[in-house]
């Protein structure tokens, strides 16, 4: 008899199942270097992330957060190494990734609505010329659901909140079905509401045996919110679990020299004793 | 002037000659209207002005072989076939430009436009001198001149302008894609390099048709003006997209119709005014958009914040002479409620002008002011809806008495039915025998606190 298939998408995969994509590990990133105008701006990033972890990347403004999630998405040139998903680059395991990108990427003020920019996650799998229907809007709409605005489908993009605005990206990602997501800075100037949505929703997604790469700015909610951490400045200061490498010294390392931060720093320690 | 019956003739398209110019620029207008509100929605609009500017040298070297092959050189599809290949060669500077130094747009775009048109400028006056062949006409490309067209011409520009309308449709998906968020649609894999090229190819098609009708200085009005009128009609794309092309094809058919009727005026102006007019009206009175519903729906929130503010002031003000609980509508005076709010005695005026009209007050003799039935109970509504807000931002939102009554003050106008059934049950308080919350907070006339 052949093993009877979780039902529900929301259960992780039982043992006898094989997981849909394919062996490997998420994101396999060897001696990475991009440089902008000749000024580097990651330098020999080496980083292996695990499966099913919910990963935050913290660093200072300026230390190529943004930049390393757009390099693995090949978006900006690389000046030397590669960054694997699932074993192969980016081209052909595309299907695998969904991107959120930052907010303040695009112009809101847009002609289109919410469900519209949703559907946006359906057209590679659409192919050229093909119209969106019932079937890409149904997905589109569930996306939607799952991120709590479903009633805001036909509303104007521009008629959004920034919390909703945001919630509208990451429905976008999730309509792809995807095993690996990168976000850059999610929880960038939303409402307390929304936080708790994104919150949410990872924790659905880590269930489900996702992986998120997030990009995240807040040091005080990294041990509340992710069980994996890389800290960045340019270089990788240090990977890990978040217990074991979410370290003042660590901390200092990231942002050495930044006193202002350092309070924010001493903040979020103590939050990690607690 | 025209007669009239010039004029029905023209609007009629009862010559053939007009038929044909009238009917290929309207053409011409869906196009541009179509493409242009993709370049609109790119942030590319000035793009099409330094591409139809860097057209002009093309036309003249093009005029130049032709006529040293022993051609007419006169012919339009040779000419414009200059004009795209110098129009190319324009756009692959601007980009060259752009990709290799850290100069901005702007910068690339202004040079192309400049030392590609002064080039042209210099070839055309150098042609004119060529022996055999008369370059007389030339020139028209700059300003535009529709009368000169024929058969040939009208086929090629109505097929060009055909296959540029249907391709911004098949595209569509794409083309929305690609001006909405560039780096998502690269890293889903979409070839965003290739779509650009594409839609600046069609720009390109767009401006070398509109070259001879249009010129080549006010082309870009065509791609310009439409997209951003229909943009004030509606937030829907697709929707945008029609109206884009309707103007288009409006600004070219009765811009090419009136230039009929004046033969001195240049086309391309007439059709550009067209353009601008239907701009102008869509950007004053366009429901979605315009300035004139946007003005008068603010008047009208004004007014109602005005109105609710006046009944919750007069309410409270008779809750204060009220004895043993029940408030009863008696007559006041002008002096408490002027008290009650920072309002000015001219301001106060004007709004009991406003509540007088909406039956509201009631005469009470001199200085003094009574509530009518329908603006007592629409009093004691306002004050309650307030109340309840307070109460729920205080239990809920955090928010110090003290500063509840300028949030609440905001946010209660907009409050609907649902919402304020909403907050009641939110606040437990479902049981309608008691219908007026007290007020959270000590109640102070504002101008005394001052």
């Amino acid at each position: 008899m052949a093993p009877v298939k979780s039902a529900s998408p929301l259960l992780p995969p039982t043992q006898d199942e094989r997981p849909e994509h394919p062996p490997g590990i998420p994101l396999a990133i060897h001696d990475l270097t991009v440089a902008y105008q000749r000024k580097p701006v990651l330098w020999d990033v080496e980083l292996n992330i695990p499966e099913g972890k919910l990963v935050a990347v913290v660093g200072p403004n300026g230390a190529g957060k943004s930049t390393l999630l757009k390099a693995c998405l090949d978006l900006v040139p690389k000046t030397s190494g590669w960054a694997h998903i699932y074993g192969k680059p980016y081209r052909k395991h595309r299907r695998l990734v969904g991107y959120v990108p930052q907010r303040e990427s695009v112009d809101w003020d847009f002609p289109v609505n919410a469900l519209d920019v949703v559907a946006m996650g359906t057209y590679r799998k659409l192919g050229w010329f093909k119209r969106v229907g019932k079937t890409q809007r149904d997905a589109a709409m569930a996306a939607l659901e799952e991120v709590g605005i479903a009633q805001l489908a036909d509303r104007q993009i521009s008629q959004l909140s920034g919390g909703q605005q945001q919630r509208v990206f990451l429905a976008r990602a999730l309509v792809q079905d995807a095993d690996l997501y990168l976000m850059d800075e999610p929880f960038a100037a939303v409402d307390a509401l929304t936080e708790e949505a994104i919150v949410a929703l990872l924790k659905n997604l880590n269930a489900r045996g996702k992986t998120c790469l997030v990009v995240h700015h807040d040091l005080a909610t990294v041990s509340k919110y992710f069980d994996w951490v890389v800290l960045l400045n340019m270089r990788v200061v240090a990977a890990g679990p978040t217990e074991e490498v979410f370290t003042r010294e660590n901390l200092q390392k990231t942002y050495g020299g930044r006193l202002s931060l350092l309070e924010d720093a001493a903040e979020a320690l103590r939050q990690v004793r607690s | 002037m025209p007669e009239l019956a010039d004029i029905v003739e023209v609007l009629l398209l009862q010559n053939y000659n007009t038929r044909l110019v009238v009917v290929t620029t309207a053409l011409l207008g869906v196009a541009a209207g179509l493409v242009g509100s993709f370049l609109l929605l790119r942030k590319r609009s000035l793009m099409g002005d330094a591409l139809s500017h860097a057209t002009l040298p093309g036309i003249g070297i093009a005029f130049a072989v032709m006529v040293s092959m022993g051609l007419s050189g006169r012919s339009l599809p040779g000419l414009l076939l200059g004009a795209t290949l110098s129009g190319i060669a324009g756009l692959l500077t601007m980009l060259l430009i752009r990709n290799t130094t850290r100069l901005r747009d702007d910068v690339a775009m202004g040079f192309v436009l400049s030392v590609f048109f002064g080039t042209g400028v210099a070839v055309l006056r150098m042609v004119q001198g060529m022996p055999g062949a008369s370059s007389a006409g030339l020139e028209s490309f700059i300003y535009g001149k529709t009368a000169s067209m024929v058969h040939g011409d009208f086929v090629l520009i109505a097929s060009a302008a055909g296959i540029v309308s249907v391709a911004s449709v098949v595209f569509l998906k794409e083309f929305l894609l690609l001006c909405f968020d560039e780096s998502y649609a690269a890293a889903q894999g979409w070839p965003t390099r290739l779509l650009d090229v594409l839609l600046l190819a069609l720009v390109t098609a767009v401006t070398v048709i509109g070259l001879q009708s249009v010129g080549l200085i006010l082309v870009i009005a065509l791609l310009i003006t439409p997209p951003a009128a229909a943009r004030f009609w509606t937030h829907r794309l697709s929707l945008m997209l029609v109206l884009a092309a309707l103007i288009g094809g409006a600004s070219g058919w009765l811009g090419a119709s009136f230039s009929a009727l004046a033969p001195r005026l240049p086309a391309g102006a007439v059709i550009v005014l067209v353009a601008g007019v239907l701009f102008l009206l869509s950007m004053l009175f366009a429901p979605a958009r315009g300035v004139v519903p946007r003005w008068f729906r603010q008047r009208s929130l004004r007014r109602k914040v005005d109105r609710q503010h006046f009944l919750r002031a007069a309410f409270e003000i008779l809750e204060g002479q009220s004895k043993a609980g029940e408030v009863r509508n008696e007559a006041f005076s002008f002096e408490d409620l002027l008290r009650k709010r920072s309002w000015s005695p001219f301001q106060l005026r004007r709004i009991l002008g406003v509540a007088k009209r909406e039956d509201h007050l009631e005469p009470a003799g001199p200085g003094r002011l009574r509530l009518s039935e329908s603006g007592f109970g629409e009093g004691a509504r306002v004050t309650r809806n307030h109340r309840l807000w307070e109460t729920y931002l205080i239990k809920h939102a955090d928010i110090a008495p003290s500063h509840v009554d300028r949030d609440a003050d905001m946010v209660e106008h907009i409050l609907g039915a649902e919402l304020v059934s909403q907050l009641e049950a939110d606040l437990g308080r479902r049981d309608v025998s008691v219908p007026m919350p007290a007020s959270p907070h000590a109640i102070e006339p504002e101008n005394a606190a001052r």
